[in-house]
């Protein structure tokens, strides 16, 4: 408890400078929904830090093709403040807000295929680099010793704990008998969305961009499923879909068969939105509660010093709540995909229940 | 909202990074590693048969030990009684003999003592006759003046002599 108190005090010590600093934007008001959004949202600039005079941004390159004006390439840098350049805008509202839109000669502005690296993107090779190496230096220990030699200790020997902890709770039973086939891909799929939500909850600068925030990336993942269950799913699962064991009058209006098929589409879209929702909301939650202390900071030290203390305090709990969001959503979403790849995998179980209705 | 709105430019930078990555891993990532751990549990299950087999068989060794080991006293305990049996018999048969061989040696010497008895039972009459022989001569010397007398006396001797045997 001590120690607790320690701690705290510390941190109180911390944020003191943040309120003592801030008198001279006393007549800005903090723009919480403006940060909290910055911080989800993709970007075409890393931003890094602020001090009180500059802000130390990494700048990514913009690759556009307009079909007006074909392809286009620069540093983000020259966007400036103002967000254009050589045509383009960053579009402030509507449905690509935050996007480089081209400006056409009427004032219009039309989307063009935007290829940049950007945030999102680039922290997306950042994990898949990292996870590269995680998962291959694991492996190489694995090449290089013989199944006769004692078990690894250490990393490896943690690696090989969460492998299996997947491989016997999630892929065995979900999967089925032909869990070998779909274990490679299963693994992959937990430890990217793993180390991604882990990555996105790190705030400096190698880690911290929201990769599995992006609804795109979800979708991505959720497409890897959808393949792996429409591409080897067997007989059976497609006999399921458009002709089921159901009564004449539900097959010949084909009700059954369009459900069904309406069904391959909405999984993959469930798996999108799940992730991509728990891991916006568990970022804004701690975004929040951050802005808090700006917005109470205004309000004196009175009221300041606690409420800095206290959503401190929250944060930390958000933060180890988030960690264990981190794994669970990872855990779900293979889950599901190795549920839904077990699913077109029926022909046991189909023959399982004719025996017993004979 | 935007949020919502997912952004071709980076579903392809996730599909090709990704996709690498997925592929590398999927081809030589984790099958390595499940591979060898599958074996691994293969051999830790092998491992653990073998193991429960010795076992098995050190317990067989061992009953097979105590079995051997019982055999072996009571054939000792055998062996020993029939020892004993023997030395007793032995014993009892040379008591035997010695029994009999005693009472031999024992007959043996009463014959002797019988006939060296008679010997001198009958070498002591010759002498004890030789003696009457010659206390007779000598009475006979002196007395054989009357016939009559002589007569009696050598009835009476030879009464004397028949009654003496």
């Amino acid at each position: 408890m001590k120690r607790i108190l320690y701690i705290l005090s510390l941190l109180l010590i911390a944020v003191m400078p943040v309120r003592a600093g801030e008198p001279k934007a006393e007549d800005e008001s903090v723009d919480v929904k403006g940060i909290i959004f910055e911080h989800l949202k993709d970007s075409y600039h890393w931003h890094i830090l602020s001090t009180n005079n500059k802000e130390i941004s990494l700048y990514l390159p913009v690759i556009l093709h307009s079909k007006v004006s074909g392809w286009h390439f620069f540093m983000s840098s020259k966007l400036g403040h103002e967000g254009s350049y050589e045509g383009f805008r960053i579009a402030k509202e509507g449905a690509y807000a935050g996007r480089l839109m081209e400006v056409m000669p009427d004032g219009t502005e039309l989307k063009p295929l935007d290829l940049s690296l950007t945030k999102v993107a680039l922290g997306i090779i950042i994990n898949c680099l990292l996870l590269c190496v995680i998962v291959m230096s694991t492996a190489r220990w694995y090449r290089r010793h013989d199944a006769t030699e004692p078990a690894p200790g250490g990393f490896i020997g943690l690696m090989e704990l969460v492998i299996y902890m997947v491989m016997d709770d999630i892929i065995k039973p979900s999967v089925g008998k032909e869990y070998k086939r779909f274990a490679p891909l299963l693994l992959t799929m937990f430890f990217f969305i793993f180390l991604s939500n882990l990555m996105g909850l790190i705030p400096i600068f190698p880690a911290g961009a929201n990769v599995t925030g992006n609804i795109a990336v979800t979708l991505s993942l959720a497409l890897v499923t959808f393949f792996a269950v429409n591409l080897f799913g067997n007989r059976e699962y497609w006999k399921e879909i458009l002709w089921p064991d159901a009564p004449i009058y539900l097959k010949i209006p084909p009700i059954l068969p369009l459900i069904e098929t309406i069904g391959i589409f909405t999984k993959p879209f469930a798996l999108t939105v799940r992730l991509f929702a728990n891991m916006t909301a568990g970022h804004s939650i701690i975004l929040t509660l951050t802005c808090l202390i700006f917005i109470t900071a205004k309000m004196g030290p009175m009221i300041g010093t606690p409420m800095s203390a206290i959503s401190l305090f929250f944060m930390v709990f958000m933060n180890f709540l988030e960690l264990l969001v981190a794994y669970i959503q990872a855990y779900v979403f293979t889950m599901l995909s190795a549920m839904f790849i077990g699913l077109a995998h029926p022909e046991h179980e189909h023959k399982e229940k004719k025996e017993i209705e004979n | 909202m935007d949020l919502l709105n997912p952004e071709v430019g980076t579903l392809i930078w996730m599909l090709i990074a990704a996709g690498i990555v997925f592929f590398i891993l999927v081809k030589w990532g984790f099958p390595v590693i499940t591979d060898m751990v599958d074996k691994r549990n293969e051999y830790i299950d092998k491992s653990l048969d073998a193991a429960k087999q010795a076992n098995e068989r050190l317990a067989g060794i061992q009953t097979e030990c105590d079995e051997l080991l019982k055999e072996t006293r009571a054939e000792k305990a055998r062996i020993l009684k029939e020892a004993a049996d023997r030395r007793d018999e032995i014993i009892a048969e040379a008591e035997n003999r010695a029994k009999e061989s005693g009472e031999k040696i024992i007959a043996d010497a009463r014959e002797q003592i019988r006939l060296e008895k008679e010997e001198a039972l009958r070498s002591l009459r010759r002498q004890v006759a030789e003696l009457s022989v010659q206390v007779a001569e000598r009475v006979v010397l002196k007395e054989l003046s009357t016939d009559d007398d002589q007569l009696l006396l050598i009835d009476r001797m030879i009464d004397d002599v028949k009654t003496g045997k």
